[in-house]
């Protein structure tokens, strides 16, 4: 296509936006279309103290019921993530009652059985599904549940990625399990027992402990600005796509020892 | 839905120029960063926090004469929340060693460290525990930990950099001398860092960065830390007992000086709560909620700035309170999603930022101060934004040039959290850019305080994003996901060594709050403001008009 230069100095008129109902716990109110459930209720008096957190899909403050007239079916959605749609009946779940079974994290040994004796309930599940229909991060609860049943954490782990805890699941599950906590478990199992170990992060912690740094970061502290400047636009900037293996060529304060 | 027909004309102008700019990407070509002096013209004349008549001076208080935006000197310059002299000290509601005020980041790793240092927690937050802008943080930690290629002494020389070097250096020092070890922490504790099969952690280039040092966890970084450690906080509830829904409204002092608890305040049934602590640490976060000068906010709910003015009241002086950070890559449309923070990770993988005509006019990785303020020179003075249906400019965020730069499918691997959050809206961020500009984001400054995490007044400790100093007068990518955690620990732990060694029984007494009510009257200040502001206030003026019995200042009923 030719290439056409564009400014855009005139401010262009902010559409025109039409009201809609929508229904909050069973009472009518009119609001504009478009907004966020979130939104929308604030816009219509609500003021929040819970069931609002993050506003950004993260949190798992504001998970959220809904049916649609002359449906039958329950869908979900954040709150804060999800436009109101006329006719929405809809009510928010900030807060599910769910177990967590502590436990001494150090402790455990990285197995399957770790899960199971912290949380047996999870052998109840009868595979419903209904934990994962309702899932608003689109986590495959029942799924993730099952890689534990048959021993498979890292499985279980990357597919629990997503989890915000809203706890939706445990709202609906059958077994009475708190899925989102067995799957912040089976995460943690993966992510600090079974994952390789990053040995060049134990290896810069440990030069940290025996105080290696120490010269260096000194001589910087005690210089002024126009000296830390020159270091600064002196120094090599590592290329966007160099990778590990990388080698710099300036190695003011790189340490010998720890060169490849 | 998806973008309208305007916006997929305009992407076209983004298409046509994109295999060019993905060849000289590829060939290593990038249009020229500025130089120092170009970074201190821009700023001067496009970034918020040099507008003139944005900001005033203090006229009550430990800094007063000291510039601060409107927004936050209306915090200060207000009374405090309840009448001081109808608390009854006679009863005690809770007793502790060491009082945390916060649950994010930096006040559940406080809890952490002084629980293993032999204390008794008790962590009280305004919301629930993990609501906090830990929770929302998505690209990264920085941690100089490929000794091969790296080191602590090139973190420092960036993280001051980035600050305009302005940063305290002994703050800057433990930033990034702890960092390897804060990693190391977080992997024995379980986090999932993105790592290579023979357990190197991956990392990123950041803006304003020599290495490539930001580890992360896919785009959910902050998420994933906040996740694990207010797992283990659980885990550890024997000792650490979390009060939800439960701000601190005034720190209590004794007649000794020192510090020694807050009052809080149950939002749900509006009682107040008196906290005996020998310690106190307050890790109450950010401000963004206060929207500084209007603008829209990544910042979570309750980020609205508590904690300034409680330890302002106790005493504590302000520090780099006149700098805030703009995030150059907030989303402006769809506006369901405006103000969303859209992660630096992108432009560290090598996006373009691109204007109407789909043309460069940045480096995509200059610090994020100078980067946002070149969106709102385009924007602005050289009326080059994109035009949003909802009337406003944004930016173009190439992001699917990224899978011609590293293949297929490398967006939806690297962003899943941003792919999901467009794709409910109809857009697949792999196939169109996203439209962006600044946004507030960070608080830079704060309030006072030492490498230790002590304050002036002894008995109070300072973590995460609260505290002013590390970062000088900007901020760079992934240092604050550190600095929460590096200072969150260390106030921790020396909280519990001061609640053993140090900490003096006393009678508690709120006589620096009356002292400081008398000092706003004094200062002909009226009116009937109060704070912390614990809420933001997002009712519509027309509902307002109709709640006659509401009285609201702030969010008190």
């Amino acid at each position: 296509m030719t290439k056409k230069a564009v400014t855009t100095k005139e401010k262009p008129a902010a559409l025109e936006v039409a009201m809609i109902p929508i229904y909050v716990m069973g009472k009518r109110y009119e609001v504009p279309e478009g907004l966020t459930i979130m939104k929308a209720l604030e816009y219509a008096g609500y003021k929040y103290i819970r069931g609002c957190g993050c506003r950004g899909g993260i949190c798992g403050a504001c998970g959220t019921i809904y049916r649609k007239p002359d449906d039958y079916k329950i869908y979900s959605a954040l709150a804060c993530q999800t436009a109101a749609e006329p006719n929405m009946y809809l009510t928010q779940l900030p807060f599910y009652p769910a177990n967590h079974a502590s436990c001494n994290y150090a402790e455990l040994k990285g197995v399957p059985e770790d899960i199971y004796k912290l949380y047996p309930e999870l052998f109840r599940c009868v595979a419903c599904n209904a934990c994962s229909k309702i899932c608003p991060m689109d986590v495959p609860v029942m799924d993730v549940i099952a890689y534990i049943k048959r021993g498979d954490i890292e499985k279980a782990a990357r597919e629990a990625f997503d989890c915000i805890q809203c706890g939706l699941c445990t709202s609906r599950c059958f077994a009475e399990a708190p899925q989102y906590h067995i799957m912040q478990l089976a995460r943690r199992i993966y992510g600090g027992k079974l994952a390789p170990k990053a040995m060049h992060n134990a290896q810069a912690a440990q030069a940290v402990k025996d105080h290696k740094f120490d010269p260096m970061l000194k001589e910087l502290m005690s210089m002024n600005k126009d000296q830390l400047k020159k270091v600064y636009n002196e120094r090599e900037i590592e290329p966007e796509t160099a990778g590990d293996n990388w080698k710099p060529k300036e190695a003011r304060y790189l340490l010998k020892e720890f060169l490849r | 839905m998806s973008y309208p027909e305007s916006l997929k004309n305009l992407i076209k102008q983004v298409e046509s120029t994109r295999p060019e700019r993905v060849q000289k990407k590829k060939a290593g070509i990038e249009i020229p960063a500025m130089t120092l002096d170009e970074r201190a013209d821009i700023l001067q004349k496009c970034h918020p926090d040099y507008i003139p008549g944005t900001r005033r001076e203090l006229k009550v208080g430990p800094s007063k004469g000291y510039a601060v935006a409107h927004e936050f000197a209306d915090l200060l310059e207000s009374k405090s929340r309840f009448d001081p002299d109808k608390v009854d000290f006679s009863k005690v509601d809770f007793e502790t060693d060491v009082l945390v005020i916060g649950g994010g980041g930096a006040g559940t790793a406080a809890a952490l460290l002084a629980q293993e240092n032999g204390a008794k927690v008790l962590l009280a937050t305004k919301l629930r525990h993990g609501d906090a802008n830990t929770m929302m943080a998505e690209g990264g930690i920085q941690a100089a930990d490929k000794l091969w290629k790296d080191s602590p002494g090139y973190h420092y020389i960036d993280t001051l950099g980035g600050g305009h070097f302005t940063n305290v250096p002994e703050l800057a020092y433990r930033l990034v001398n702890d960092a390897p070890d804060v990693l190391h922490w977080l992997e024995c504790l379980g986090m999932m860092f993105w790592k290579k099969p023979d357990g190197t952690m991956d990392t990123l280039p950041a803006a304003g960065f020599c290495r490539s040092r930001l580890h992360f966890a896919g785009d959910i970084t902050g998420a994933e830390i906040m996740r694990v450690i207010r797992d283990e906080a659980r885990n550890r509830k024997d000792d650490i007992t979390v009060l939800e829904f439960s701000p601190a409204v005034e720190l209590l002092l004794n007649e000794k000086g020192q510090c020694a608890g807050a009052l809080l305040y149950n939002m749900e049934t509006e009682e107040y709560f008196i906290v005996k602590a020998k310690s106190t640490i307050v890790a109450t976060g950010g401000s963004g909620r206060l929207h500084v000068q209007g603008f829209v906010t990544t910042n979570h709910y309750g980020a609205t700035g508590d904690g300034i003015v409680l330890a302002y009241r106790a005493g504590v002086p302000l520090k780099f309170l006149h700098t805030l950070q703009y995030h150059p890559t907030g989303c402006i449309f769809p506006e369901q999603l405006e103000g969303l923070l859209i992660t630096e990770k992108f432009r560290a993988a090598g996006s373009h930022v691109l204007n109407v005509n789909g043309e460069q006019f940045v480096y995509e990785r200059e610090p994020r101060d100078v980067e946002a303020a070149a969106y709102i020179r385009e924007c602005r003075d050289r009326h080059k934004g994109v035009p949003t249906p909802t009337g406003k400019r944004g930016i173009w965020l190439d992001s699917p040039m990224l899978d011609l730069i590293y293949g297929e499918g490398y967006v939806k691997k690297e962003f899943p959290g941003k792919c999901k959050q467009f794709g409910r809206h109809g857009i697949d961020i792999a196939k169109e850019p996203m439209l962006v500009y600044p946004t507030l984001h960070y608080q830079n400054g704060g309030v006072e305080f030492k490498a230790t995490g002590e304050t002036k007044v002894p008995g109070l400790y300072i973590a995460g994003e609260v505290a002013g100093g590390i970062h000088g007068e900007n901020r760079l990518m992934g240092n604050s996901l550190l600095d929460i955690l590096v200072f969150g620990r260390i106030a921790g732990a020396n909280a519990a060594i001061h609640a053993k060694e140090r900490a003096n029984d006393g009678k508690l007494n709120l006589d620096h709050v009356k002292a400081y009510n008398k000092e706003v009257a004094e200062a002909g200040i009226t009116g009937d403001r109060v704070s912390p502001m614990l809420l933001p206030d997002y009712t519509d003026p027309r509902i307002k008009e109709r709640q006659l019995s509401s009285h609201y200042v702030g969010t008190l009923r």
